[in-house]
């Protein structure tokens, strides 16, 4: 079973990705479970979703308490929220922003996970330029599945395209899969490195 | 030839039974084969403006639907003393839910009715004061927001009559109840509080509301008759004097009612989307000592010593209402 | 057809599949996606004829399901809470009438304090009300249960509410087989009410009865309830005919033949204490799980069969009766009366606290070792957390500002 959890703030799609992320998995014939962690509607708050996929029924019901990757929408988070609390040692960080890890205090942690698994993309910015909107999340999905592999571009592709329809859909469309070729780029990178 | 059992009810100096009428004139109580909707054998007591009410209500409603009408009845007095089970005086379809529901049960009665392509069947939800005016209120406002197919009549008798007497939003000001007595120099019933539904039904802008009173029963069935022409949400408010709780002679009954409208005390008008179209004007006024002295309710504005403050203030809200819906030479206010 | 979505929506889908006439709701967290996605359906005119009512309270949205109902009208409504006990009265004429409403209620604590998670309090306070109740396990048992509940409803004449844990289950999405119309239609025949306002043959409904025949009335009501223990399981076997997949019943039990120790439970719990289960069973403890679906009528046989003289058994409760103890031990102690099944009471998961596998597991391998009886009214309550409780008392002056 692979846990995952996102971070990020009311209005920000939140557990929107977390429920694509679900979808996507079942357009690979997995078996996934996504659920929000909240209450009242209220933008601006911190909000966590989580999602778990596996090749057998999913029975749990508790919050993901040790994820294997963590997916971080909203930087501004990272010192107010425990966001990493109980990643599992060779779990994934993927945080959204245009700076780097150690810019945002994550160097130490970083390095603390195996090589490539903790990522920065710029996921706002894409969206900004292929959505016209600064809701990250599908952007933030495209550079998931490049960062684990734990699903292919295209199945994210599928799940968004079920969901949003028209300029939408594609506007978050082209933003995953770009966001997907940045971290590609970027763990070759890191391994060339 | 056939003996036939007809009951005839003499209502004051309105007979029932005017055979130079045409029938389609006629109180809907004069032809024998109406359908007695609330039927004898119920335990109303004795002179019970409700039971009176209802009946020409009911009927009325009957005659006009074809006898295509479902009732929704709130509990109070009308449903207690017509369903003691086994017995039931209701000869049409009939429903009794809670006592703060009848609005919205009658709501979902009228919308399974739409549902299942029976729209010509109508709805009927009736229920005393307490039942529309307080804890039926909320249910009330929203039936009249959504505009749902609905003719709601408030029997009127000014407070929570089955109870005990106690009172209700919509009891007058000076009137003693079981939880307003009267002690020393207290009024009853405090004035300054109190609500008019009518007037609330009318801010909901649905297409008619009208007021009447047992005391003129053919108007009452003229208005049951323009209810059910129309569709939507329609509030008929009806004031039935109540010998009991008011304190008067069983005989009174009527008397009581006409007093009510000739004092000034209680308007009777019909409106549309929020609009007054018609008063029934005031024939013979009377000041409302004359109302007031015939109910024990009141005995304390006279006796032991006589408050001309409290009358004059009673009197005072009459002269108001008066004004208010022009019941006098067409002057309003 | 078999389909990754949110679990309100899967509820939605399904009680549209079954032809509802009048739908009224009023929202409440967490029922809301429910209501909005029938709203939306009926909106795009599928379901005509269907009238969907919106209604000023939860007293009204019960009161509307009451007229439509005894009107003929297959109803159907939701809420949760708050909205369940504004309606209590409404329950209890809805079960008194004899109207075969279904209603969703969206598992959720009741405040003071106020508090929009999941828990049992609400559902269990009006367990006597002559509701049968059924409690979901997943979301694909939330959905399939609302077809048995309106099938099971109309058979008896007795309204059924179907119990979904707010939030764990309504806003999860997992993959949801909804039943196609065809089946659906074929499971459930159009509804034939037992008595209806029909001014063609009007009847009086809702009289007044008094002492002399009050306790008959009663009397029969819980007779009636009593015949789905056996109407359920039927039904059951029906739909796994039809629909091809298993359905859930009186009881849904987990490697307990063996087991030394039970937790019993209701509702989305039971998928985490299966994991836990199969965890600790690797571990060598001989443990296992029963779930309770129907929850009313209390189905005593079918769990008596399922224990065992010798078997622990703790009774995991997500609420419980305040200055008394367990709400479902209760029920439990009387149905196990005669055997040897020492009782705990766990009080967990109120207000929406996670009921966790580390916890549980805890739970379990404490209460295995231990060798003494429980004392019958003791309450544990799960995850208490002591340090929390000088500031909940306010310092001092209790009642606190919570």
């Amino acid at each position: 079973m692979f846990q995952i959890r996102i971070h990020g703030r009311g209005g920000q799609g939140v557990v929107t990705a977390a429920e694509l992320l679900s979808v996507a998995a079942f357009v690979e014939a997995r078996h996934a479970q996504a659920f929000p962690s909240f209450g009242s509607e209220r933008t601006g708050a911190p909000v966590v979703a989580f999602a778990r996929i596996d090749d057998r029924p999913i029975r749990l019901r508790e919050p993901v308490l040790e994820p294997d990757a963590v997916i971080v929408q909203d930087p501004t988070l990272l010192h107010q929220i425990d966001v990493l609390g109980g990643l599992r040692p060779r779990g994934y960080l993927l945080v959204n922003t245009g700076a780097t890890l150690d810019d945002l205090g994550l160097g130490a942690v970083a390095a603390h996970l195996p090589l490539g698994h903790a990522v920065t993309v710029p996921a706002t910015a894409l969206a900004r330029a292929h959505l016209g909107r600064p809701v990250p999340n599908a952007a933030l999905l495209g550079a998931f599945a490049a960062l684990t592999g734990l699903m292919s571009i295209d199945s994210v592709a599928a799940a968004i395209a079920a969901r949003f329809h028209g300029r939408l859909s594609d506007g978050n469309v082209a933003a995953a899969r770009a966001a997907y070729e940045h971290v590609k780029g970027v763990r070759s990178h890191a391994r060339a490195a | 030839m056939a003996v036939q059992r007809v009951k005839f009810y003499q209502t004051g100096s309105f007979a029932v039974g005017n055979r130079l009428l045409d029938p389609a004139m006629r109180s809907v109580q004069a032809d024998p084969a109406r359908t007695n909707a609330i039927t004898s054998g119920h335990r109303a007591c004795c002179g019970c403006g409700e039971a009176l009410g209802a009946r020409y209500v009911l009927d009325a409603a009957l005659r006009a639907t074809g006898g295509k009408l479902v009732t929704v009845n709130a509990t109070g007095c009308l449903e207690v003393f017509s369903t003691p089970y086994p017995e039931s005086a209701w000869q049409v379809a009939w429903l009794h839910s809670l006592f703060g529901n009848a609005p919205a049960v009658a709501a979902g009665v009228s919308a399974a009715l739409r549902a299942k392509g029976r729209s010509d069947i109508r709805v009927i939800g009736q229920a005393g004061d307490g039942g529309t005016v307080d804890i039926g209120f909320g249910c009330l406002s929203g039936l009249f927001e959504r505009n749902d197919d609905v003719l709601f009549v408030c029997y009127d008798n000014q407070g929570y009559m089955n109870t005990g007497v106690q009172r209700s939003g919509a009891t007058p000001p000076g009137a003693r109840t079981a939880t307003t007595p009267v002690e020393d120099q207290t009024p009853g019933n405090p004035f300054g509080q109190g609500k008019f539904v009518p007037l609330i039904a009318m801010a909901h802008e649905i297409p008619y509301v009208a007021t009447a009173t047992i005391a003129d029963l053919r108007d009452l069935e003229a208005k049951v008759e323009r209810a059910m022409q129309l569709r939507g949400a329609r509030y008929l408010h009806v004031l039935v004097p109540c010998p009991l709780g008011w304190g008067s002679d069983a005989s009174d009954t009527i008397r009581l009612a006409r007093l009510a409208t000739e004092s000034g005390l209680f308007p009777v008008f019909e409106a549309e989307h929020g609009e007054v179209t018609d008063v029934s004007p005031i024939r013979r006024r009377v000041p409302v000592e004359e109302y007031l002295r015939r109910q024990a309710r009141f005995r304390h504005l006279f006796e032991p010593t006589r408050r001309d403050d409290l009358i004059t203030r009673i009197q005072a809200r009459a002269d108001a209402t008066i004004l208010r819906f022009g019941l006098i030479d067409g002057k309003e206010a | 057809m078999r389909a990754q979505r949110e679990g309100s929506q899967a509820v939605a889908l399904t009680v549209a599949r079954c032809r509802p006439e009048v739908i009224c709701a009023y929202p409440i967290s967490p029922q809301t996606h429910i209501v909005e996605g029938l709203s939306a359906i009926v909106a795009t005119g599928e379901l005509a004829p269907c009238e969907f009512v919106n209604v000023e309270s939860e007293f009204a949205a019960l009161s509307v399901a009451i007229g439509a109902s005894a009107a003929g009208a297959r109803t159907y409504t939701a809420t949760a809470s708050q909205g369940l006990l504004f309606m209590a009265e409404a329950l209890w004429n809805a079960s008194g009438l004899g109207l075969p409403i279904v209603m969703t209620v969206a598992n959720r604590a009741i405040g003071a304090p106020i508090n929009i998670w999941n828990d049992h309090s609400d559902a269990m306070a009006l367990r006597d009300c002559g509701w049968i109740q059924l409690y979901a396990q997943d979301n694909q048992e939330a959905a399939d249960l609302h077809i048995l509940a309106f099938r099971l409803a109309e058979e008896l004449s007795v309204p059924v509410m179907v119990c979904v844990d707010g939030f764990v289950l309504t806003h999860a999405f997992e993959a949801i087989d909804v039943a196609e119309q065809e089946l659906v239609d074929r499971f459930l025949p159009p509804y034939r009410p037992r008595q209806v306002l029909d001014p063609q043959a009007p009847v009086t409904i809702g009289a007044m009865v008094g002492p002399e025949a009050f306790t008959e009335v009663r009397y029969l009501a819980d007779e009636t309830q009593r015949r789905a223990l056996t109407v359920i399981p039927r039904l059951a076997e029906e739909f796994t005919t039809v629909f091809g997949r298993r359905s859930a019943s009186l009881i849904s039990p987990y490697r307990t033949e063996d087991a030394d120790l039970v937790v019993v439970a209701l509702g989305s719990v039971l998928g985490t204490l299966a994991e836990t289960v199969d965890e600790l069973r690797a571990d060598g403890l001989r443990v296992g799980a029963l779930g309770i679906t129907t929850f009313r009528p209390f189905p005593t046989g079918a769990i008596r069969a399922a224990l065992h003289d010798g078997q622990r058994v703790i009774a995991l409760e997500r609420a419980f009766s305040i200055g008394s103890g367990g709400v479902v031990s209760a029920d439990l102690r009387a149905a196990l009366a005669g055997m040897d099944c020492p009782l705990s009471t766990v009080v967990a998961g109120l207000g929406g606290r996670p009921i966790t596998r580390p916890s549980l597991r805890r739970l379990i391998a404490e209460t295995a070792r231990s060798s003494d009886d429980p004392a019958p009214q003791q309450l544990t309550f799960l995850d208490l957390d002591r340090d929390q409780l000088p500031r909940a008392r306010g310092g001092g002056a209790w009642p606190s500002s919570a």
